[in-house]
């Protein structure tokens, strides 16, 4: 099943797995495991973004930081440039991180807030000793100016700015070893809507510019057709279906791509009905990862689950003729003009009385 | 002296709509200065009606919310204008009186239902206190009462589920259940504070749906407080866009939608990218970031991030302008004069955001 390592990617990632022991009692008995990221399979090409969506829970994070490394994984591989990182020391994988950085979710706590922005953003050129051309300062305001920050603000300290301000500061801080590839994770939903517009552009501007290569990991499904030239979208650990955005959100395969997209509200008033009407409400929650169902695992919640789904995993790849760029792992694909039943429609068990 | 005698002449007119704001203030005086989270909003709600209050952090739009429920405590905030809950006067009423039609006449869905949930006490009980404060009922009665209420808002096997502690549901039934329990009492004005923000997308819109069945059961009026205009366009009847502590656009939602006339308005329209239409190549943020409620800027609060401020002959930098009525009850407060406006939106704002 696993294919061969893409020579051409920045990044190749192979039956990546993770998983988090839980122990019990005082020896530390290992009585199960969370898998997190329970074999996950995408090439990363260079000067694309890559978006990864999916819920809560569903392992994205985990993802993310098992391909910076700052998460060990427990199966699989990852390749960076041909280099396999997967299992190599922190020493030896300091001058690696030079071309691959991360951008954190939380601007409030991914910053030092006892140091100064010069020293945040300045910091990767102590650490990585690189000399530059007219001085770390220089280097550092350059930075600023490049994320749209006033350079006179190299001495102020991080409370002294805005949320949309900081996460600029830790983009700043992402560029300053200009890195080829940048796993950002949830890079925007702390922010407000008229701010995460402009570090959307910022972020889109300066791939652009320095030819970057993203990772960006997201729950919202609008932003990441935005932004991504390819999506992955994951469930419980697992990639259920990767495509180009265009493809995957016209023909979404799996149903639960079907069911994530039609979950987005519509800002039209006018496409209220229409939208209610169309959307597949999903029943019951994610089940847990430490006991996950056998088979294909989004099958508890499926309208359109059958024996075999509980029995045999479908495998990740083309379904009903579509080209080898959009995979998807289910046994019963949702075809372009089927019919979904199921809209709306709702588990016996949570039934609630019926208002109109 | 005049603004206080024109408050108690209006006090002799109580409002005929269910509820009335009116000229609400809400100033916190702080070491730093007055910030003025509320200054001068009114709007009026009919019951089986919804209003969607839109508007960035710190656009007063839970302060407003925490304001009709009196939540605001006296020794810090300054609450001043008129709120008529159906007949009857809120801001100077006693909080005996007030506390009285908490939980029973209005009650709040709030954001994050975890840290809003007792986590030593079961689901069910706090259900049970909630109704036996309002209503004279055995113990029995009120758990019967409160096993009703969750297997209504649709959790499965309530009988069981009632003895579970908060951090035994998921982030879906925690919301669930603290619907259940802001409608124990049936209460006739229902205020959501980003009831879905927390929560997942699949999950998002179960309780969107969920809202809008109990709404047409129950014919109450509902405030649904957020910064998604997706969700506001699927719930919403009326919408009233905040930015800096005023309503800057009031309308229908369609109205607000189909023909917006503030510039804050179009920068937020234009900040979001959408499902429903096809990519934009850029998205179209508005520059600046929110001001400090402190230091309001002179003038139109939102001058300095108009880009149509030029058009205004200065008036926007030293003028605020008051909110005028556009059509019906369409009001919007901006110096453009409304054939200026609707030139811009018609000719430069809705061809960019429609084009691919």
């Amino acid at each position: 099943m696993t294919s061969p390592i893409n020579e051409d990617a920045l990044l190749s990632v192979r039956g990546l797995e993770k998983h988090f022991p839980i122990t019990k009692g005082l020896l530390k008995r290992k009585v199960g495991a969370v898998q997190a990221v329970d074999g996950v399979d995408f090439d990363v090409l260079r000067g694309e973004t890559l978006g990864v969506v999916g819920e809560s829970g569903c392992g994205k994070t985990t993802t993310g930081r098992l391909i910076t490394r700052l998460l060990e994984p427990t199966n699989g591989k990852i390749v960076l440039e041909g280099h396999d990182i997967t299992h190599m020391s922190q020493g030896r994988l300091r001058p690696l991180r030079r071309d691959m950085q991360m951008i954190f979710q939380d601007p409030y706590s991914s910053l030092n807030p006892r140091h100064t922005v010069g020293a945040i953003v300045g910091a990767p050129y102590h650490i990585q000793r690189v000399k530059t051309e007219r001085g770390i300062k220089r280097a550092v305001q350059d930075l600023l100016k490049l994320v749209g920050l006033n350079p006179e603000h190299y001495n102020r300290y991080p409370h002294e700015f805005s949320g949309g301000q900081r996460q600029r500061i830790g983009i700043a801080r992402t560029l300053a070893l200009r890195p080829k590839l940048i796993v950002a994770d949830e890079p925007v939903s702390a922010l407000d809507v008229s701010i995460q517009a402009q570090v959307v552009n910022l972020l889109e501007d300066l791939q652009d510019e320095l030819e970057l290569t993203y990772v960006v990991i997201a729950h919202d499904l609008s932003v990441v057709r935005h932004i991504s030239d390819r999506v992955a979208v994951m469930y419980l650990g697992k990639i259920v279906e990767i495509a180009d955005r265009e493809a995957l959100y016209a023909h979404p395969r799996h149903p639960y791509t079907n069911a994530l997209v039609s979950a987005v509200p519509v800002p039209d008033p006018a496409r209220r009905d229409r939208a209610q009407r169309e959307r597949i409400l999903l029943t019951g929650d994610v089940p847990s990862p430490i006991d996950p169902p056998s088979g294909c695992r989004f099958r508890t919640r499926c309208w359109k689950a059958q024996e075999i789904c509980a029995i045999e995993e479908p495998p990740l790849i083309p379904r009903l003729g579509d080209p080898d760029s959009h995979a998807a792992a289910c046994h019963f694909p949702v075809a372009d003009d089927e019919q979904i039943v199921g809209r709306r429609a709702r588990d016996p068990a949570a039934e609630v009385p019926d208002a109109s | 002296m005049t603004a206080a005698e024109s408050v108690m002449v209006n006090r002799v007119i109580p409002g005929s709509a269910f509820l009335e704001v009116r000229d609400l203030h809400i100033h916190f005086p702080t070491d730093d200065g007055l910030v003025r989270s509320v200054d001068g909003l009114s709007f009026t709600l009919e019951r089986g009606r919804t209003l969607g209050i839109v508007g960035e952090s710190g656009s007063g739009k839970s302060v407003t919310s925490l304001g009709i429920l009196g939540l605001h405590n006296k020794r810090n905030a300054n609450v001043s204008g008129e709120i008529w809950l159906d007949g009857q006067e809120l801001v100077g009423a006693s909080p005996d009186t007030v506390r009285r039609l908490r939980g029973k006449k209005m009650a709040m869905i709030f954001q994050d239902p975890l840290s809003a949930m007792h986590p030593y006490y079961t689901v069910g009980a706090q259900i049970v206190e909630a109704y036996r404060v309002h209503n004279d009922v055995s113990k029995a009665v009120a758990r019967k009462h409160a096993i009703d209420l969750l297997g209504r808002v649709g959790i499965p096997r309530p009988a069981k589920r009632v003895d579970d502690y908060p951090h035994q549901f998921s982030g879906g039934m925690r919301q669930r259940a603290m619907i259940a329990m802001a409608l124990s009492n049936d209460p006739e004005l229902l205020i959501a504070d980003e009831p879905t923000t927390a929560l997942d997308m699949t999950v998002q819109a179960q309780i969107l749906d969920l809202m809008r069945d109990l709404q047409e059961e129950f014919n109450s009026a509902l405030i649904i407080i957020t910064h998604d205009l997706g969700v506001v366009a699927e719930l919403a009847d009326d919408i009233l866009v905040m930015y800096a502590g005023r309503c800057v656009e009031y309308g229908t939602a369609t109205e607000v939608f189909q023909h917006p006339e503030h510039p804050y308005t179009w920068g937020l329209l234009g900040s979001m990218p959408r499902l429903d239409r096809p990519t934009a190549k850029r998205l179209i943020p508005i520059k600046g970031t929110p001001p400090s409620l402190i230091h309001l800027p002179s003038g139109c609060s939102f001058h300095p991030r108009c880009p149509y401020e030029p058009q205004t002959g200065g008036l926007g930098r030293t003028v605020m302008p008051d909110l005028a009525t556009v059509e019906g009850r369409h009001q919007v407060r901006c110096h453009l004069s409304v054939s200026q406006r609707r030139t811009i939106w018609e000719n430069e704002i809705k061809p960019k955001l429609e084009a691919s």
